[in-house]
């Protein structure tokens, strides 16, 4: 059976035993399996059956979504690099709140609270303000206040969407880009750039040096003599 | 304080010797008594949050040597590859370069035409015995059907792990072993203990707006430092040695979080959005980086685990219940720690996070069971009234039962014991098959 035709498998089976019925009423199998397809990476059975259940459940409705779309673009705006929208930082969030679902009420209950702050303030939906309202609600919410305990609702909500925001971002393909990260990938690793060692101010000891992996040699196979020392 | 092994580390060093090579690790030969030399590959060089961590640890007088892990900077046979430099050691290594059971020690076992017959998903519940109380087999339940299965056998080894082990012999009641499979002596889940552990984080201003480049390196520590202290010129016993950690490692969960709290050392405002939030957390990737001690507790028999008559698992088997406190050697352990973390932090012109932790909290010590390293609960001992295996690891009750995860340590020292649990168990194979050659078991 190859994997498309496992999958297919899978969720039958879920399927079969009622675990998705309930959760998933909104989405057809063919757009679950395409969710689902997206995921399959070296996951057991009963983790792929967790992911298939998470993203065959909704959190958020439209609205939501929307204004969640909108906060994250303000936090981390379009940039040649990258956006919010390529780095699928709202699916990011959707997923993450089901996955730890600690963060459900805090966030529900903190994009209700933008709401109503939005329509006392401007009269209109978050998404519906001008650009300059919207800074002017997130410029009194995203500094901690010195010197008190407790923090307002709206100040709590914004850290927390605010990580969640530059998380999803950095941890996606087009921010790890932005960021500059250049591992995850076949390499040799052979120390510390000379020039980045002159900028810092640091340097090899060459008697430490000497006992490192000479990389020319990394594929002879290592032979020792009976105490224990490399021959190559 | 605290009680000896049987054997000492002459017995077990040709173990040790033979492990190096059939699993790969690098290093470097020493000549420290407390860090013995093996048959080593060459380290790889370290990065440059390790060279600021060697450069702060000499101002101190705490030496810095090669980490020692099993990774293969270079090919030890045609079956396994080499090292490929992509941190990700924890999802399995592709090429085998690293330890892993299955690739270094089940796979080959199976390849050279070993008779191994894996019974995967399967939870055993008991070992079962005959009337003369000597071990038949085992009963588990597959996980898959949730149904009871028998396996019968001359021998029966357990390697469940420190704390499953004294589960499964605990849960062996008969009318032969009344108290569980070989507790006579009533120990088999005392003495119980685990390293301790205790970390801080620093933020190295000289770290930031780091210039970009590929340092993911092996999946840990290049460098590390061994215990190095007397301990007669110290408040606490054992000793405990530093891993270092930082850089710019792939980012995952979590990463970004409070994402410019390092402005707060340079009076600016935390928090915010916008472009510059973006700038502030290319600004600081990279320019944190961790100490962790980690450390020898004392065995206490006070310390251990014991079935839970209450609660059993999704398989009907009983759980273990845990009774484990530190004593005040290891808090003053953890003491010694921080202050050894903020004098280095200090050195490599590191600004320290958080405060040092105090009595509230355990002066920074992780839980019990937190650093992974349970050991102790079937200590190993010549005399049958105050342990549960001989230096064997074969049970006092009963002859035919080993046991040869971690449970047999009467003591962990401050290093990671699964070198040592391999060591003893090669032994212990070795011991196991002159045993049914000479028809004695």
């Amino acid at each position: 059976m190859d994997r498309r035709e496992s999958i297919k498998a899978m969720m039958l089976g879920s399927f079969g035993t009622g675990l998705l019925l309930q959760s998933c009423v909104d989405t057809t199998p063919e757009q679950l399996e395409q969710k689902i397809w997206k995921y399959q990476y070296g996951r057991t059975p009963a983790e792929a059956a967790h992911d298939q259940k998470l993203l065959g459940q909704q959190f958020f409705d439209e609205n939501q979504m929307e204004l969640i779309t909108r906060l994250a673009n303000l936090i981390l705006p379009p940039h040649e690099n990258g956006s919010i929208e390529q780095a699928e930082v709202p699916g990011f969030i959707e997923f993450m709140v089901k996955d730890i679902p600690s963060l459900q009420k805090p966030l529900k209950t903190g994009l209700k609270w933008l709401e109503e702050e939005s329509k006392k303030q401007y009269g209109n939906p978050f998404t519906e303000c001008s650009e300059a309202h919207q800074k002017s609600i997130l410029d009194s919410i995203a500094y901690e206040i010195e010197d008190i305990e407790e923090q307002p609702q709206g100040i709590v909500f914004f850290s927390l969407i605010r990580n969640l925001v530059v998380t999803g971002y950095f941890t996606s393909a087009v921010g790890l880009k932005d960021l500059g990260y250049q591992g995850n990938t076949p390499n040799v690793w052979d120390g510390v750039p000379d020039e980045v060692l002159k900028e810092h101010d640091v340097a090899y000891d060459p008697a430490w040096l000497a006992k490192c992996i000479d990389q020319d040699t990394r594929n002879d196979i290592a032979k020792w003599d009976e105490n224990g020392n490399l021959w190559n | 304080m605290g009680e000896n092994w049987p054997i000492g580390y002459d017995d077990l060093k040709p173990y040790y010797d033979k492990v190096d090579q059939l699993i790969g690790v690098f290093g470097t030969k020493e000549n420290i008594p407390n860090e013995p030399d093996g048959f080593f590959l060459p380290p790889p060089k370290p990065r440059l949050h390790e060279l600021y961590f060697i450069k702060g640890a000499k101002k101190s007088q705490v030496p810095v040597i090669p980490a020692r892990l099993s990774v293969l900077t270079k090919r030890i046979n045609n079956d396994r590859g080499v090292c490929f430099y992509c941190g990700q050691c924890n999802r399995s290594c592709s090429v085998y370069a690293d330890f892993s059971a299955g690739s270094c020690l089940i796979f080959p076992a199976q390849k050279s035409g070993g008779q191994v017959d894996l019974y995967v998903n399967s939870m055993v519940k008991e070992v079962t015995v005959d009337e003369n109380g000597k071990a038949t087999g085992v009963n588990y339940v597959s996980k898959e059907d949730k149904r009871e299965y028998s396996i019968k056998g001359r021998v029966v080894i357990l390697a469940a792990s420190a704390c499953s082990t004294a589960r499964i012999l605990l849960n062996s009641k008969s009318s032969q072993h009344p108290n569980g499979l070989g507790n006579s002596s009533d120990l088999v889940g005392k003495y119980l203990h685990d390293s301790t552990g205790s970390d801080r984080m620093a933020f190295i201003p000289d770290l930031m707006n780091r210039k970009r480049y590929n340092e993911d390196g092996v999946g840990g520590m290049h460098v590390y430092t061994p215990w190095w202290l007397d301990n007669k010129k110290l408040n606490f016993p054992r000793g405990y040695h530093l891993e270092v950690w930082g850089g710019m490692g792939m980012p995952s969960y979590g990463f970004g979080f409070d994402p410019n709290m390092f402005n707060q050392f340079f009076g600016e405002k935390v928090g915010g959005y916008g472009d510059h939030l973006r700038d502030d957390v290319k600004k600081y990737y990279g320019s944190l980086v961790g100490l962790s001690g980690r450390g020898e507790s004392i065995a206490m028999k006070d310390n251990y685990c014991e079935i839970d008559p209450h609660t059993v698992d999704e398989y009907g088997i009983p759980v273990l219940r845990f009774n484990y406190k530190w004593s005040d050697f290891e808090k003053k352990q953890a003491i010694h720690m921080h202050d050894t973390f903020e004098e280095i932090f200090e050195n490599m012109g590191g600004i320290v996070l958080g405060e040092k932790p105090g009595a509230d909290k355990d002066f920074g010590l992780h839980t019990p069971g937190r650093i992974i390293h349970e050991v102790g609960t079937t200590r190993m001992g010549s005399d049958p009234k105050t342990s549960v295996v001989n230096e064997f690891e074969r049970l006092h009750d009963v002859d035919n039962v080993f046991v040869v995860d971690a449970g047999p340590f009467v003591s962990q020292a401050d290093k990671n014991p699964t070198w040592t649990i391999m060591a003893l168990s090669w032994r212990t194979s070795e011991f196991i098959i002159e045993e049914l050659k000479k028809q004695n078991i």
